[in-house]
């Protein structure tokens, strides 16, 4: 396997399955680990730093952690293909832009990734479409069990599992579901989740936007605290309270667009659909915005001309990384959207 | 060209929305303000360098407290403060006065850890890990009123502080 056969596909958060999965876009567990004699990296030299990135690959490749995993070198790989496995959430952007000796391992179907050196020695992520946090707990769980076995983990028997930010001491959990909220933007309720969130003590952002606003209505759900409660409550939280809670809301913004202005909704979804269907250049924000009402629209039956698998691949190949590998070369910004207009309407238009 | 919030007629309007859902309309309208209107979410996590640094203020500058540093790594308080990140594990020891009034005020006043333990630690941590546990479980179940699996945890207690 390598980020070339990788890039065709559509990658596990998008695979449009899963529990709730007509809000719910993706769920992902990371478990923060740092090795128990070694330096945080805020300290440590090139030399140790190496010394930790080998540790770890030895340990991840020789056991069932990964030896089935891709291993990549991300010091020793071009920024094209680090941006890849950005888009495809298998690491984050930190890690891609980071320094030094540093790198990934994922698993053959995208769902487990490992990221060596990037704040801490090891950040163990698990990632599925849909709601599955009990599913992602045991696979992070498993995976830091078996890495126990060979490697010490800094645990101190107050604070837990140590990390280099204060922030993830304890349990080292971040648990993130992201949700697709359209309708609660539209009927102007956004506010309502992010009260359900304060409460929770949650914190709630807008996926990928420049500004404020959030890009394609995207909203990532995240735990703040990481000390005093066990793993199963904080992720009871969110798999029990807080996500159905939210997921209810939606429903019923859209039952209620679809009651009182279905000439409006429909409008609005087929004047996104024209404009992917025809535009000569288009950038990759717009296209993300405009995928959005179509997505709500094909969970709401409104709109058949497309499936959900087909609408995820669009929004992962339509993205900058993605779109110049599937070109076969790099292109500048405006080209880009040129090549961007190109590839909506080859997918999209109805053939002759 | 710089337009003014709609709400407020005061900020400087930096969300902009067009819609035609349910309604036609077009907004302009400071983040404050988008927030009210309930259009989008602004963060308001407080980072862990803003607590840090809320913290050190408390103690009067940063003097003294400022130049202690890690025996082990030799990273001080200062740096931590500007980078955000510790040294090494040790410095959980050796600013632990410091750390303990940022954890607690970083994760809702909790200080101690109640989750996981690593399979391989040793017997001494995972009892004291379980006790920890149970006398919160025990503390919840009495507040509840539910006695009977009070009772039940306090035996569970009793017989891990026998072993
Ligand atoms: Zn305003
Ligand atoms: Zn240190």
């Amino acid at each position: 396997m390598t980020i070339d056969e990788l890039t065709p596909t559509t990658g596990e958060w998008l695979r449009g399955v899963g529990s709730m999965s007509d809000v719910v876009i993706s769920s992902r567990i990371r478990l923060a680990r740092n090795l128990a004699d070694r330096p945080f990296l805020a300290t440590a030299s090139a030399t140790e730093r190496t010394e930790i990135y080998r540790c770890l690959t030895d340990a991840i490749t020789s056991t069932s952690a990964g030896s089935d995993a891709l291993l990549v070198d991300i010091e020793q790989t071009d920024t094209l293909d680090r941006e890849v496995l950005v888009e495809r959430h298998l690491v984050s952007r930190q890690h891609a832009n980071g320094d030094g000796s540093r790198g990934v391992t994922i698993s053959p179907d995208e769902t487990r990734a490992l990221m060596i050196n990037e704040e801490d020695h090891l950040r163990i992520q698990a990632l599925r479409s849909g709601l599955e946090l009990e599913a992602l707990w045991e696979e992070v769980s498993g995976v830091d069990d078996t890495l126990a076995k060979r490697l010490a983990f800094a645990f101190d028997r107050q604070f837990g599992y140590l990390t280099a930010c204060p922030t993830n001491v304890g349990t080292g959990i971040r648990v993130s579901v992201m949700l697709h909220l359209p309708a609660l933007k539209l009927t102007k309720e956004i506010e309502r989740v992010a009260r359900a969130a304060r409460d929770m003590h949650l914190a709630v952002r807008g996926m990928h936007g420049e500004g404020t606003d959030a890009l394609g209505d995207l909203y990532q759900l995240s735990n703040q605290t990481t000390l005093g409660k066990t793993e199963e409550e904080i992720i009871g939280v969110f798999s029990e309270t807080i996500v159905p809670k939210i997921v209810e809301y939606e429903r019923t913004a859209r039952d209620s667009l679809a009651q009182h202005s279905p000439y409006q909704l429909d409008d609005k979804i087929w004047r996104a659909y024209g404009i992917l269907v025809n535009a000569r250049r288009i950038g990759s924000e717009e296209t993300q915005a405009l995928l959005s009402p179509i997505r709500m629209a094909i969970h709401m039956e409104r709109f058949t001309s497309m499936s959900v698998a087909a609408l995820n691949e669009l929004l992962l190949h339509t993205q900058p990384a993605h779109l110049q590998k599937l070109h076969g070369k790099t292109l500048e910004g405006e080209q880009r959207d040129i090549v961007r207009a190109e590839y909506l309407r080859s997918r999209l238009a109805p053939s002759p | 060209m710089s337009l003014v919030c709609q709400r407020c007629q005061q900020a400087k309007a930096t969300v902009h929305i067009t819609d035609t859902v349910p309604d036609k309309r077009e907004l302009h309208l400071c983040e404050d303000c988008a927030e009210k209107e309930g259009v989008i979410i602004k963060q308001h996590h407080q980072s862990t360098n803003e607590i840090l640094q809320q913290l050190i203020k408390h103690k009067a500058g940063l003097g003294a407290a400022g130049d202690l540093a890690c025996p082990n790594c030799g990273m001080t308080v200062r740096e931590f403060q500007l980078k955000g990140q510790l040294g090494c594990s040790h410095d959980y020891e050796a600013f632990k006065e410091l750390l303990t009034q940022l954890i607690e005020r970083a994760h809702e006043g909790a200080t101690h850890h109640v989750g996981k333990v690593p399979a391989t630690a040793g017997e001494t941590v995972r009892k004291h890990a379980g006790l920890l546990r149970l006398r919160r479980e025990l503390q919840e179940a009495v507040e509840q009123e539910n006695y009977e699996h009070a009772a039940r945890v306090r035996d569970q207690i009793q017989a891990l502080e026998s072993v």
